[in-house]
């Protein structure tokens, strides 16, 4: 059966102070297209537009040129507050530094998401509950963000980024600010996530590592995707 | 339900931040509490001098005769402020008449319960041997007494036939008794007493002692022996000893309850102007001690407001302060704001959980600045001597004025929070 694409880009450019003397092009053209269920990974340098392409696929920028589509939307075309609609519903954000919501418990940054999503009190509380079990937070619901450590603040991280049942995971260097144990134990998370649940994940990072561990990788440099292959891990959707 | 959970968020910032927030709402407690201060001293200011100046009648009104003039201006309060001109005595035809009163008193008996007439004698010392007592002679009708209530202490008040015949009684008060009777009242009674006016010796036969209350206003500076008390004597008695005519430069209408003050002083106006119309030099006007004392009233809220707007400016600075804060407050936060950015916040709601915060401080501050304003307005109330009544209106204002506070000055930083681009605010550092 052919897999659904979930993310397809086409051409996109981005250009930074567009008409102004320090106009800048980060990405000169990607082409990109991810199927659903399919756990990529988007490697490449310092400086080679990863992060730009990241906030372009994470609906945070969009492009200067272009088409992007996602779960079948015209990111495109979308105003402001679509934009926000779509990162709420269709994106989960995974950040290397974790940006759990100072002064809230896990439970409370876990419901966040789905509170800007408009969703009523108890159904927010059952799925939070349910994602940090998943995670394996459980026992520390209630603990703030600042009494938890980095493994627990990224797996809280999952969690809240699984909260309205997202498109895609994006996940930016989830395990770059973790010693290899932890890392390892977040890693191990999104394949749970990939297998258990067929989410489609997207890991940017910058080490081959890593990135081996996934279906398809994906190389970015100066701008333009150079380099597509095969990873370890078998194509579970083939 | 964002509200909700924005309120649950704000409290809980505030709580971390206990110092902070304190500050930051000292301005706002500082400028409420002495808004509201101010408010409650004047509020019992006006409402005691109101019930003072009510306690002398504020029913009455007075009817007087007074020189026409180009240039008289008629103030508010119905008094007048006569010009330059050359003063003139009225004349007999131009006294006010027992006919027009007894033509008033017909027209209006709803609205008259009496007419209180004066006429002063002089004031004097009676004098038996070494003893002696200052008074002030007045001749008195009936209806003087509506107008000032008098405690009898003994004998009687005036009969008709004192009235009718001009006899010499007189009412004296318990001072005098003190001075030439040893405060024996029951001696005092029937007793006759010399009272010398300088020029003139009258003899009075007592009938009545009356309790002597110090007035309300003025300090008599002589001491208790010296004091001046007045000494009451029949209408027509004053009259005949003054070989005045049959009329009256002044008199004070007493309604009757339930009369509509202020609309019965233009009737009364009206009346005497027609009276008055053909006179080339003299007028009659009447007022009231309610029209007195509703621009004294008038003149009291006006200056109580003057300065709680001046106290309003530091509500102003307090205000600023919390701006300040928020925008401090959301540098600090500008990743926390990326994050919920990324995570599907829209603008709109992250200007909300701003504006929600400011508004948070403000009315907390505002709920300490009230209750510290109504505690310091009271005290300060209770020492200049006036009952405490704090004003509910302005307790109300100053609430909703903090949250407006609130919005007004947690609307620019919260929307600055909100126009953040999302990827700036999750590199900041």
């Amino acid at each position: 059966m052919e897999q659904e694409i979930m993310l397809d880009l086409q051409n996109i450019i981005k250009r930074f102070y567009v008409g102004k003397p320090n106009e800048l092009e980060i990405l000169h053209g990607v082409n990109l297209k991810i199927k659903r269920g399919e756990f990529v990974s988007i490697v490449g340098a310092s400086g080679s537009g990863k992060s730009t392409l990241m906030n372009i696929i994470g609906a945070l920028d969009r492009p200067t040129k272009g088409e992007y589509h996602l779960d079948g939307i015209d990111i495109c075309k979308a105003k402001d507050k679509e934009l926000s609609r779509i990162r709420n519903q269709k994106i989960g954000f995974i950040f290397q530094t974790y940006n759990l919501v100072a002064r809230t418990n896990a439970l409370q940054n876990v419901e966040l998401p789905m509170l800007y999503g408009r969703k009523g009190r108890t159904d927010r509380s059952k799925r939070a509950k349910e994602l940090l079990e998943l995670v394996g937070m459980g026992d520390r619901m209630n603990h703030k963000s600042d009494e938890l450590s980095g493994g627990q603040k990224q797996r809280v991280a999952i969690a809240r980024a699984m909260a309205n049942d997202p498109a895609i995971l994006l996940a930016d260097e989830p395990t770059g600010a973790l010693d290899s144990k932890t890392g390892r134990l977040i890693m191990d998370i999104f394949h749970r996530l990939h297998q258990e649940q067929n989410k489609t994940v997207i890991l940017i990072t910058h080490s081959n590592e890593l990135a081996e561990e996934t279906e398809r990788i994906l190389t970015i440099k100066d701008g333009l995707i150079t380099g597509e292959r095969k990873g370890s891990l078998s194509y579970a959707g083939a | 339900m964002l509200v909700l959970e924005n309120l649950k968020l704000a409290v809980m910032g505030l709580v971390t931040n206990k110092m902070r927030a304190f500050l930051t709402m000292l301005g706002i407690i500082i400028g409420i509490a002495s808004v509201i201060a101010i408010v409650t001293v004047g509020n019992s200011l006006t409402t005691s001098i109101t019930e003072s100046m009510q306690s002398m009648g504020a029913n009455n009104i007075t009817v007087g005769l007074q020189q026409k003039s180009e240039e008289t201006e008629v103030s508010e309060s119905g008094m007048e402020f006569r010009g330059p001109g050359r003063q003139k005595e009225p004349a007999d035809e131009d006294l006010i008449t027992d006919e027009m009163l007894e033509e008033l008193r017909a027209e209006y008996s709803a609205e008259i319960e009496a007419v209180s007439l004066t006429e002063s004698v002089g004031s004097g010392t009676a004098k038996d041997g070494e003893k002696y007592a200052n008074v002030s002679i007045t001749g008195v009708n009936d209806g003087y007494f509506k107008t000032d209530e008098l405690t009898l202490l003994s004998g009687r008040m005036f009969l008709d036939v004192d009235h009718e015949k001009g006899k010499s009684v007189a009412i004296v008060s318990n001072k005098l008794v003190n001075n030439m009777f040893d405060g024996n009242n029951q001696a005092a009674l029937g007793s006759t007493i010399d009272v010398n006016l300088g020029s003139r010796y009258y003899t009075y036969t007592i009938v009545g002692v009356y309790e002597y209350t110090e007035s309300s206003f003025g300090f008599s500076s002589s001491s208790e022996e010296d004091i001046t008390t007045t000494l009451y004597i029949p209408l027509e008695t004053a009259k005949s000893q003054n070989h005045s005519s049959d009329g009256y430069q002044q008199l004070t209408l007493v309604t009757s309850v339930g009369t509509d003050a202020t609309q019965f002083l233009n009737q009364v106006q009206y009346f005497f102007d027609s009276r008055y119309r053909k006179n080339e030099d003299f007028q009659v006007s009447a007022y009231s001690m309610e029209s007195m004392v509703s621009s004294m009233t008038d003149m009291l809220s006006t200056v109580s407001l003057a300065i709680a707007v001046i106290a309003g400016i530091s509500l102003l600075v307090g205000g600023i302060g919390v701006m300040n804060i928020m925008l401090v407050s959301i540098t600090e936060r500008t990743r926390e704001i990326g994050t919920r950015k990324a995570l599907g916040a829209t603008n709109g709601s992250i200007q909300l959980q701003f504006i929600v915060e400011a508004v948070i401080i403000c009315l907390i501050g505002g709920m300490i600045g009230i209750i510290l304003g109504v505690g310091l307005g009271s005290v300060a109330a209770k020492l200049l001597g006036y009952a405490a009544k704090a004003s509910v209106l302005s307790i109300v204002v100053s609430v909703l004025f903090s949250m407006v506070i609130g919005v007004f000055f947690g609307f620019y930083p919260a929307n600055k929070a909100a126009k953040l681009d999302p990827i700036e605010a999750l590199r900041y550092e």
